[in-house]
């Protein structure tokens, strides 16, 4: 006996969400996230929570921004779509240096596409996403537990940097289900206080949480602090996972569910005497760019996997910077590359390279 | 050992649940275990299947592809699913609502009229508990008591009542299997 728990990845980030000392949660339904809010309204009122269903995506993330302002830990979910009409409150919160919690469980696109999962938010999520120049933090679980502990990081790392951090997973993440184990339960009162949450003025100054900034000059100080603070990022907080690349002679860079997947192609090719790796980037920002520098060095060709037509391959083929080709496989529109068609392309490509 | 199966069926059948109580019985048995959904549009009467991984070693893919075993509870499940069994595979149909034959040669074939065997018991709706008993007869994965354990935890509270019927359900499909 153990116990783990069996648990949807929707509802163990909203769970994991809760343990985290959150207790409020604003959305909007959209598939293949719904479980995630509808366990929130379930769960968050038993922990005096607040759970509001907002009357649309833009309503919910100001939401957040009103309730991350007050200092509170704050979360919302959406599926890509939804995650669209959000990046301009997002943007906002970034200016703010707010800190936050958005789950994007990818579905196919673009415009309102499918429901089955993928990998096309990247871009999206890794590059801004919205207006000017801001970046999320960016976290790629592979499995439930991971989606678990992802969330917890997650709300550490957002009061760490006074920045929104982005758990970004696909369809497949969030319906399957996997045994789950919690860590210990926070409660918000144990938070250490934000000395800069506008909750009440009394014996002090004002403290002002706002992006409009009409001086040049104020706006770019504001912009070169927010750039220290993604360069601490990539200093501090790179997460990644490699296997098998101690002797790869060829390595695949594939993250979240894609780089399961992956790995059971990786272990087919291994049986045949193909010596390849997984690299499997965790952070998606910051990007571990001399992880994958380093294995470049080494193999004689990298495969990027995606669950879209490519667009982690761009990061790839800046962090190897021309020390080895790499090449791209992936489908899309919510088709799930089977770890038979990655296999068949690491061989081709291993015959093509031998040739 | 690293089991892989598909469990189909038209929605309302219980193939989720059942997925669900294998996986959750796996778990039990302090194994790794996946279960993954079709989450299509679909509803009571369209069709709808679950990926059930039960193994010693880390799961990679929790997409099946090639199954060691497929549990058809409807015609068109064992039309979609049966030629994706591995060579060698077990294919269980539900003989009840299934009267075809399977395309293929290089299977295990176990028949089980899952409805009139359910039926007998006391309700037809615990077809999908037959078809269970009928897996964990034929394919050596969990033990019929982590079946049990994982039943009493899926089914809600209010159902409760109903686990002597499931038990018994899942005995009939597992007798059937013997045969």
């Amino acid at each position: 006996m153990t116990d783990k728990i069996l648990m949807k990845g929707n509802e163990a980030i909203a769970e994991a969400a809760i343990k985290a000392g959150c207790r409020f949660f604003f959305g909007y339904p959209i598939t293949p996230q719904n479980e995630l809010p509808a366990y929130m309204a379930r769960r968050l009122p038993m922990e005096d929570g607040v759970f509001l269903q907002a009357e649309s995506e833009v309503a919910a993330i100001n939401m957040v921004y009103g309730a991350a302002g007050a200092g509170a830990r704050v979360m919302t979910s959406s599926s890509s779509p939804g995650i669209s009409l959000k990046q301009e409150g997002i943007s906002y919160m970034a200016g703010s240096e707010l800190p936050g919690v958005i789950v994007n469980i990818i579905r196919g696109g673009p415009g309102l596409g499918g429901i089955q999962p993928a990998q096309s938010d990247y871009l999206q999520a890794t590059k801004g996403g919205g207006h000017g120049d801001y970046r999320l933090l960016v976290l790629a679980p592979q499995s439930v537990q991971e989606a678990v502990d992802l969330t917890t990081e997650a709300f550490e790392l957002a009061d760490k940097y006074r920045n929104p951090v982005m758990i970004l997973g696909d369809g497949m993440i969030g319906q399957m289900m996997e045994p789950v184990e919690f860590g210990e339960e926070i409660s918000p009162e144990d938070l250490p206080k934000k000395e800069w949450a506008t909750v009440g003025n009394k014996d002090r100054k004002p403290n002002i949480i706002n992006s409009l900034s009409l001086q040049a000059e104020k706006l770019e100080e504001l912009n070169i602090r927010l750039q220290k603070k993604y360069e601490k990022m990539k200093e501090e907080e790179v997460r990644v996972e490699t296997y098998k690349t101690e002797d790869a002679d060829y390595a695949i860079v594939a993250f979240g569910s894609m780089a399961r997947i992956a790995l059971s192609a990786i272990e087919r090719a291994r049986e045949e005497g193909v010596k390849i790796g997984l690299i499997r980037p965790i952070s998606l920002f910051p990007y571990p760019d001399q992880v994958v520098g380093k294995v470049a060095e080494q193999v004689k060709f990298m495969l990027t996997v995606e669950m879209s037509c490519g667009q982690m391959v761009e990061d790839v083929r800046l962090a190897a910077n021309g020390r080895c080709p790499v090449y791209f496989y992936g489908r899309s529109g919510g088709v799930v590359p089977t770890s038979q068609e990655i296999y068949e392309k690491i061989m081709e490509l291993v015959r093509g390279e031998k040739e | 050992m690293m089991k892989e199966v598909i469990i189909a069926g038209f929605g309302g059948q219980g193939v989720m649940l059942m997925g669900q109580i294998l996986a959750g019985a796996g778990m039990i048995e302090g194994k790794e275990v996946s279960w993954l959904p079709s989450y299509g549009p679909e509803m009571r009467g369209g069709t709808a299947n679950c990926h059930v991984i039960v193994s010693e070693e880390r799961i990679g893919s929790p997409f099946v592809t090639n199954p060691d075993v497929v549990v058809a509870m409807n015609l068109p499940s064992m039309d979609k699913f049966a030629p994706q069994l591995k060579e060698g595979g077990i294919l269980i149909i539900n003989s009840s609502l299934i009267k075809e034959e399977p395309d293929r040669q290089d299977i295990r074939v176990i028949k089980i009229p899952a409805n009139e065997l359910a039926g007998e018991v006391g309700s037809d709706r615990a077809a999908n508990m037959v078809a269970l008993g009928a897996v964990i007869e034929k394919v050596k994965i969990v033990e019929v008591d982590s079946i049990l354990s994982s039943l009493k935890k899926n089914l809600p509270e209010r159902h409760h009542k109903l686990i002597p019927l499931n038990e018994e359900a899942l005995k009939k499909g597992m007798e059937a299997a013997r045969e």
